[in-house]
């Protein structure tokens, strides 16, 4: 199996690599004022499980090259993933002439000078050089002891490794390599009427644990059977960390500050402006994203080579600063901002089982599933508990319940905050990929608003 | 929510985005084609000596069967805001994918680099993946018959190139629909274009050899309004406008600039409209909107793969399993609910000569007269409904539904065209709305969610009007309807005829894991359903 392995081991360009095809590309530049080129180059390998054994994988290797040309205050972008010179030329010359055609843009910026960085750091050897047999490995230490124990395992296992560059005709160049893994899985009884899940994901392959994650699938499979119906309406609510990550990453997307000062966002202030300074949730919550932070670890730069930084959204519930892009920031007299794109959120130090004890009746959610908008004022979502939701009477889970559907918003949600445990890392993404690097805390919520009941299992 | 998250990840993260990037990113931002100006295209005799090349490298390696597919993909993206242009962008990718099959397990691997020793060296890789999850193998994969098709080429039938259409042409329909929106009371316009060409040429160990060339195409609008005192703002969304299989033509019959005015128009007049109240309503839904519904509440829970369990840790299972139980008994709504998958009307977003198996798709029945009947299948999944098809006198063959996103993704199950077959009397929107006595009439699409075995559901829409003694008495706004999948289509009573029947679709239907998206038409008829659950979403922040 060694070709296996070599064969498999995960393919991404150099610094060198990326600074020579930068280059390259750079160099058949000749109509456009100013250029940039991105470079994404990568390997990505997955291995899906089902009823108990590996239904499909997958290894594919790519490289692509994206050229925004400038033409005055025009500009356009192409992208190939064909890296000889007459395809470099061809998707320069593209840019240069989508370019010419656009109209003037009022809100040019132009590209930056050169930067300084500091160095990434979500990257994970052990997470690059997982390769099939690996991946099978860790996959068995899931569906043998489902096998065993009567249950129908399902899972997915996702590890990236990727470099990506970016350089301009100012001279501007950046470089970084990423790692990033998650493994999911789904445990169910085999009458269909018990459903479990579990899931991880880190930038370090070695920071998941496939059997305990399995254990703890099976567990809820098994805990979960024969769900009763119970009345929607408001509960008080004990959200594991995932189900918490579901619905504060929301937060996050609606930073935006052009958004909110044109009046179109839950951070637009009634009568004009945004919400700076304001306070909008419990004043134990604070929001940040860090890409130096090695639990959420996030790349040193942005696809315009501006050096990443942390950014603290909410302080003590108090918004304190917004997503500006440079066009939006120069004109508001701010710096941009340039987070890194990962979320982390403070905690506190009640345990999950404390708020359950402290719960005369409520209930208790592993995770959420096809969460989708429903009013962007509000920030309010839709959406419906899955694989592990339990009824909680005088401080103790006494059974599972079925599925329920809520309309509620996670800023309502973190204004009516009961307790906080400690923050960790989750699987927030609903499609089991890496996603976003999310890290939260169980929550202990009351007044959630549940308004159907669901005979999923 | 899409425009949001990738805002926030593009002004925070280039290596997510990266990593992102080589994942299931969506046609809009990695897949593409080929246009007059565009680099050469794969050279058929190059291709039948590189899918030789491939196919006997992955027999060697051990492989049983073998496919290859290689793509070569091109797109191009305009986006614009009020008077401003946001992002041009021109997208090509190629690549291929070789799927093997060793002791009954799959492995597939995929590279950029279409060269005749990267083939032989991803075949080795893709069948030696297949050995390695062969260790785990309960049940063999069997696949169906096919026919061999040695020398295949389909090609969508359009009018205009997208391609050969000039950005300058593109950039000003859009510009001119904005500023109509804004003289017509928008606060802010968003619009952009979509174009897709996909070359796609199929080889397997069966003897296919099948090049293929797919168009699909996208006009979009948002209009925008707020109110005077910022205390609200509404969104009117061109949902009308479907996707579709089309080219240049599709953005023509759009009229955009035409149109303009009145999305504006009713954006302005949501921010006035009556809050709905809370309860069961008679609903008349616009094609617009109910493709949606059949799309999540039928279309998906009749995907074999889902019934099996194949898809529980992220899609999802279904109700309608298992198969056994449930083929030719379960009742899945009224009479009137004809409901029939295929891969051929035309301009439809799922048209193809033949699937990513080389199969060639045929049109059949999934519900008839209210009846379950039969799921979407591939020819590894046929076999499973071996002994229905037989006691039905029926050949047990896939129907036709293997569909990988690009070369980077491994086939599998996706669905066809899913859609409602007209009544058989021809009766118009309007007809069903004059028969309604207290009722809300539902034009386009809007939130949309639905449990994981595709029984509890909740549809908002784009425009909302209440129904009074078979009358339009007035606007409404915060309307959703909740349901239980069997139960709504039980209520279904009226049916719009043929003349009524509208093609409505989406791009980026996602599932499998890693995620892959799917362009998919759903055809269907104005419906009534009766004393359906509706609920106010609006909330004071």
């Amino acid at each position: 199996m060694t070709e296996l392995r070599s064969l498999a081991s995960a393919r991404y360009l150099s610094r060198e690599e990326c600074e020579a095809l930068a280059k390259r590309a750079l160099a058949f530049v000749t109509a456009a004022d100013a250029a940039r080129i991105n470079i994404t180059s990568g390997s990505r390998g997955n291995t899906r499980f089902a009823v108990n054994q590996v239904s499909t994988g997958g290894d594919n290797f790519d490289t692509a090259v994206t050229v925004t040309a400038y033409s005055g205050r025009r500009s356009a972008s192409s992208t190939t993933n064909q890296l000889d010179d007459a395809a470099l030329r061809q998707a320069v010359q593209m840019a240069e002439r989508l370019a010419r055609l656009a109209p003037e843009d009022q809100e040019f910026m132009p590209e930056l000078d050169p930067q300084q960085y500091e160095a990434g750091r979500a990257w994970s050897e052990a997470t690059a050089s997982l390769d099939p047999m690996g991946r099978a490995e860790a996959v068995r230490a899931i569906t043998a002891p489902a096998t065993q124990a009567g249950l129908v395992s399902t899972g997915y296992l996702d590890a990236r490794a990727g470099a990506s560059a970016v350089a301009n005709t100012k001279g501007l160049f950046a470089y970084s390599r990423a790692t990033a893994t998650s493994l999911t899985t789904t445990v169910r009884t085999p009458d269909g009427s018990g459903s479990g899940w579990a899931g991880a994901s880190h930038h370090d392959w070695t920071r998941i644990d496939p059997a305990a994650l399995g254990a703890r699938a099976a567990e809820k499979a098994r805990a979960s059977r024969n769900p009763a119906a119970v009345e929607p309406g408001r509960y008080t609510v004990v959200f594991e960390p995932t189900a918490v990550g579901n619905l504060v990453q929301f937060i996050s997307f609606a930073l935006n500050a052009r958004a909110a000062d044109e009046g179109r966002s839950f951070f637009s202030k009634a009568g004009g402006g945004n919400k700076l300074g304001m306070k909008v949730v419990d004043e134990r919550v604070t929001l940040v994203s860090d890409p130096f932070d090695p639990e959420i670890a996030g790349a040193p730069f942005t696809g315009e080579g501006l050096p990443t930084r942390r950014s603290v959204w909410i302080e003590n519930g108090v918004v304190k600063n917004l997503n500006y892009d440079r066009y939006w920031a120069q004109k508001k007299g701010v710096s941009p901002t340039a987070s890194g794109g990962s979320l982390r959120m403070s905690g506190g130090s009640t345990s999950i089982e404390e708020m359950i004890a402290s719960t005369s009746r409520g209930l208790l959610v592993t995770r959420f599933w096809y969460l989708r908008p429903v009013d962007q004022r509000t920030i309010l979502y839709t959406g419906l508990t899955r694989d592990g939701t339990f009824l909680i009477e005088n401080g103790k889970i006494t059974r599972a319940v079925k599925n329920l559907r809520f309309n509620d918003s996670p800023v309502f949600m973190l204004n009516n905050l009961e307790a906080l445990g400690t923050p960790v890392r989750v699987s927030a993404s609903e499609d089991g990929g890496p996603g976003q690097a999310v890290m939260v805390p169980p929550l202990k919520v009351r007044d959630f608003n549940f308004t159907s009941l669901s005979d999923a299992v | 929510m899409g425009s949001t998250r990738r805002e926030f990840v593009r002004n925070s993260s280039v290596a997510a985005a990266a990593l992102a990037g080589l994942a299931a990113v969506p046609a809009a931002a990695r897949a593409a084609v080929l246009g007059a100006e565009s680099s050469p295209t794969f050279g058929d005799a190059d291709l039948k000596e590189l899918a030789g090349v491939a196919l006997d490298a992955a027999r060697t390696a051990g492989a049983t069967y073998a496919d290859v597919r290689f793509n070569h993909n091109r797109t191009q993206s305009l986006f614009t805001r009020e008077q401003r242009v946001q992002a041009i962008v021109d997208n090509e990718t190629q690549g291929f994918g070789i799927r093997a099959l060793v002791n009954g397990a799959w492995g597939f691997a995929a590279s950029r680099d279409v060269t005749r020793d990267e083939v032989a060296r991803v075949a080795r890789q893709a069948a030696l993946q297949a050995r390695a999850n062969s260790v785990t193998v309960v049940r063999p994969i069997v696949l169906a018959p096919v026919t061999a098709t040695p020398n295949g080429t389909w090609r969508s039938n359009i009018e205009i190139d997208p391609f050969a259409v000039a950005v300058e042409d593109k950039v000003g329909v859009l510009l001119a629909a904005n500023a109509a929106a804004l003289k017509a009371g928008a606060r802010f316009v968003n619009s952009s274009m979509f174009f897709l060409r996909e070359e796609k040429t199929f080889a397997s160990t069966d003897g296919s050899f099948i090049t293929q060339t797919i168009y699909r195409t996208q006009p979009a609008m948002t209009c925008t309004a707020v109110s005077t005192d910022g205390g609200d703002f509404q969104t009117r969304q061109s949902n009308e406008i479907a996707p579709m299989g089309l080219g240049y033509e599709h953005v023509r019959d759009a009229k955009l600039v035409e149109n303009a005015p009145r999305w504006a128009a009713e954006a302005v007049q949501k921010l006035t409209a009556k809050p709905v109240e809370v309860g069961r309503y008679d609903l008349v839904l616009h094609p617009s909107h109910l493709w949606l519904t059949i799309h999540e509440s039928v279309a998906h829970p009749t995907e074999l793969d889902r019934a099996l369990g194949y898809e529980a840790n992220y899609a999802g299972t279904s109700f309608v399993a298992p198969p056994a139980e449930v083929l030719g008994k379960l009742r899945f709504g009224s009479p009137l609910m004809n409901i029939r998958g295929d891969r051929s009307q035309p301009g439809s977003l799922s048209a193809v000569g033949w699937d990513d198996e080389g199969v060639k798709p045929e049109s059949f029945d999934i519900i008839r007269n209210g009846l379950f009947v039969d799921y979407q299948t591939t020819r590894e999944q046929a076999p499973y409904l071996a002994d229905y098809y037989r006691k039905s006198g029926r050949p047990v063959r896939s129907h036709g539904c293997s569909y990988g996103q690009t070369w980077a993704d491994m086939q599998f199950q996706r669905m066809p065209n899913v859609s409602l077959l007209p009544g058989a009397k021809e009766q118009s929107w309007d007809d069903l709305i004059a028969a309604t006595d207290r009722g809300i009439a539902i034009i386009g699409d809007g939130s949309f969610s639905i449990d994981q075995q595709r029984y509890n559901a909740q549809f908002g829409g784009q425009l909302f009007y209440e129904i009074k003694g078979g009358k339009i008495a007035g606007m409404l706004k915060d309307v959703a309807y909740q349901m239980r999948t069997p139960e709504f289509w039980g209520s279904l009573d009226m049916i719009g005829g043929q003349k009524s029947y509208h093609l409505g679709g989406a791009f980026n239907d996602a599932k499998g894991q890693p995620s892959q998206v799917n362009a998919v038409s759903h055809g269907c008829v104005p419906s009534r359903f009766r004393n359906v659950n509706v609920i106010n979403t609006g909330r004071k922040a």
